[in-house]
């Protein structure tokens, strides 16, 4: 009798640990698919923005890479225009941000009371969070008049008469163009870059930096001898990082960089990015060739974006994996 | 001047500049808030929440029918993005710690926390927009989750990561099925960080524009139907603010300042959350 209801209770606990492991087969499963579905937007991204720009690559060929024309009119396109204003605006926007992420996250790792430390991180943090729209409106509104009345003409004045220089700063002071575009970019994407290097800075084991400082070293020789070169990866993942935010964003640029088709030597002359060409033009585009040239730049763009942001990361957790080694 | 004073002088030089950076951070973060709150403050009114957003060259005017777009949205984006966001953070905790197709998912998710997102209002019009025939309030919500997901999924992977495996393994040891433990032990014991992914994400595709701008579009009528066109903020603060109307420029920094004050609010709300639960 006993024995029966032993065997009764092992049969009844194989067949729960059955159901289980079906249960547990259909949970791997449903929680696969939906990682699915992440891995499938991106090949889906690709393989749409590769299908709708066929028809311009079929058209122009490989040259509406390096082709410089822009015309709606004449159904001629080609990417050079905007993947200069891209480059440039990115470029110039990184060339003042890298170096103030780089003295606030020395600050708040090296230099800020321990009590400031938490509300200023979290400050830089919610400068990270305004909706770059926000910065858009500002940028045109406010800063672009700023900008046009007290600095140009003082950076004319300087350098307008230096043979190179001078080129850069050449056209009528409107406010609106590469430079101001760049400087609203760079004030977007320095909370981005200052917070990872903050990260990869927290990093450096303590007893590096307390043998550097036992022997002597003030906090700059501490910071630049040690830890810099301890984090070298992660600061330049953290850099990458930034210009990949700075190539792809979109609204805080279309405000300010002035939108026009030209490429111009000078940085105060009004340009254009790929995402400000798309914002601009995609909404009112021609079905044919005008719609799949902005789709043919949006492949560029997103291309360009993958691989930067690729590096990046890889470089990034290069970086903080340190930590455990 | 010698080598100690020299070294000394680096250094001050050095830690003066990092504050300067810091000061020009915080002042520039103070200066855009001040602006908005002195331009927009007085934009709002009671017509401002009330009345549709008004036709080229007629006075007065609101946003209602953009905040309620705008509201629907979201509310459908976060529908949408927070279970997908939570099932893939869970198979990338529970399952995926040494397969190659998670590390790949990892990689891609990464990737797309950054992606331009004008790129995936592109992949959404071509998705959606051309297929369907024409632009839609559910677009816009697709193009908005694809933004969303990353981030649910991402931060929901770090937060069951966090879990001691002391309290996964008492569950098995009761002999738990495994689908029990990670919903009924893990996530439990993660809930508030999985509420903080879910609002950070929300926050991050409140100010989100250029994903709408080919998917959503904008109507200048008030509408709740999600399958036509809609009014959504982010959109009518851009055209509003490129026009050469003044009350159109007026209500678009209203709009701008009630985003900023929504994004800002939720990240917060958020930070506080899941502070209060890091003490227990």
């Amino acid at each position: 009798m006993s024995e029966a209801a032993d065997t009764g209770q092992v049969d009844m606990h194989a067949a729960n640990i059955k159901i289980f492991k079906f249960q547990d087969m259909v949970f791997h499963k449903i929680t696969l698919l939906f990682a699915l579905i992440v891995l499938a937007a991106l090949v889906g991204i690709l393989a749409s923005l590769a299908m709708e720009a066929a028809p311009a690559f079929k058209t122009f060929g490989l040259s509406f890479l390096w082709s410089n024309v822009w015309s709606v009119p004449d159904d001629e396109f080609g990417a050079l225009i905007a993947i200069y204003g891209t480059v440039v605006t990115s470029v110039i926007a990184l060339l003042i941000a890298v170096p103030v992420s780089f003295g606030i996250a020395l600050f708040l790792t090296e230099a800020c009371p321990t009590w400031l430390r938490r509300p200023l991180g979290t400050a830089i943090e919610l400068l990270a969070g305004v909706p770059s729209i926000i910065y858009g409106i500002w940028g045109l509104f406010i800063f672009a008049p700023l900008f046009a009345k007290y600095v140009q003409p003082y950076l004319q004045q300087a350098f307008g008469d230096v043979p190179v220089l001078g080129g850069l700063v050449a056209g009528p002071p409107i406010g609106v163009g590469i430079l101001a575009a760049s400087i609203v970019l760079s004030l977007m994407v320095i909370p981005f870059i200052a917070s990872v290097m903050r990260d990869v800075f927290e990093t450096v084991p303590p007893v590096l930096k307390e043998s550097a400082y036992g022997v002597g070293c003030t906090t700059w020789e501490v910071v630049w001898n040690i830890v810099l070169p301890y984090t070298r990866v992660g600061v330049i993942g953290g850099i990458m990082l930034g210009l990949g935010r700075a190539l792809g964003e979109t609204m805080a640029v279309t405000f300010v960089i002035g939108n026009a088709n030209r490429i111009r030597g000078s940085l105060f002359a009004p340009g254009n990015s790929i995402a400000s060409v798309l914002a601009n033009e995609f909404g009112e585009a021609d079905p044919g060739l005008h719609i799949s040239s902005l789709f043919a730049l949006g492949l560029v763009l997103f291309l360009i974006t993958f691989i930067v942001l690729a590096i990046s990361r890889w470089l990034i957790h290069r970086g903080t994996r340190k930590q455990g080694s | 001047m010698n080598l100690y004073t020299r070294r000394l002088l680096i250094n001050r030089l050095g830690i003066g500049l990092s504050m300067l950076a810091m000061v020009f951070g915080l002042v520039a973060l103070m200066w855009i808030l001040w602006i908005l709150f002195s331009k927009g403050f007085s934009a709002f009114s009671w017509d401002f929440f009330t009345q549709d957003t008004p036709a080229p060259g007629t006075a007065g005017g609101g946003l209602r029918n953009a905040i309620v777009g705008s509201v629907m949205i979201i509310g459908v984006t976060t529908l949408v993005s927070t279970p997908i966001g939570i099932l893939a953070g869970i198979y990338l905790a529970e399952f995926g710690t040494t397969s190659k197709f998670a590390a790949t998912t990892r990689f891609v998710t990464d990737i797309m926390l950054s992606a331009p997102s004008i790129v995936i209002g592109l992949f959404v019009y071509a998705l959606m927009v051309v297929t369907l025939g024409g632009f839609s309030g559910w677009s816009g919500s697709v193009a908005l989750s694809l933004i969303a997901i990353p981030v649910v999924v991402r931060t929901t992977e770090n937060m069951l990561r966090l879990v001691p495996a002391s309290l996964r393994e008492a569950a098995f040891a009761i002999g738990a099925p495994h689908w029990r433990v990670s919903l009924s032990i893990t996530l439990r014991a993660v809930k508030a960080g999985v509420v903080t992914g879910v609002l950070l994400a929300i926050a991050r595709v409140t100010g989100e524009t250029a994903p709408l701008l080919f998917t959503a579009l904008n109507n200048q009528f008030f509408s709740t139907d999600m399958s036509q066109p809609m009014g959504n903020l982010p959109v009518v603060i851009f055209q509003f603010a490129m026009s050469p109307y003044d009350n159109w420029v007026q209500l678009a920094w209203g709009g701008a300042l009630l985003i900023a004050l929504l994004v800002l609010g939720i990240n917060i709300g958020a930070r506080f959350l899941f502070r209060q639960k890091d003490k227990i």
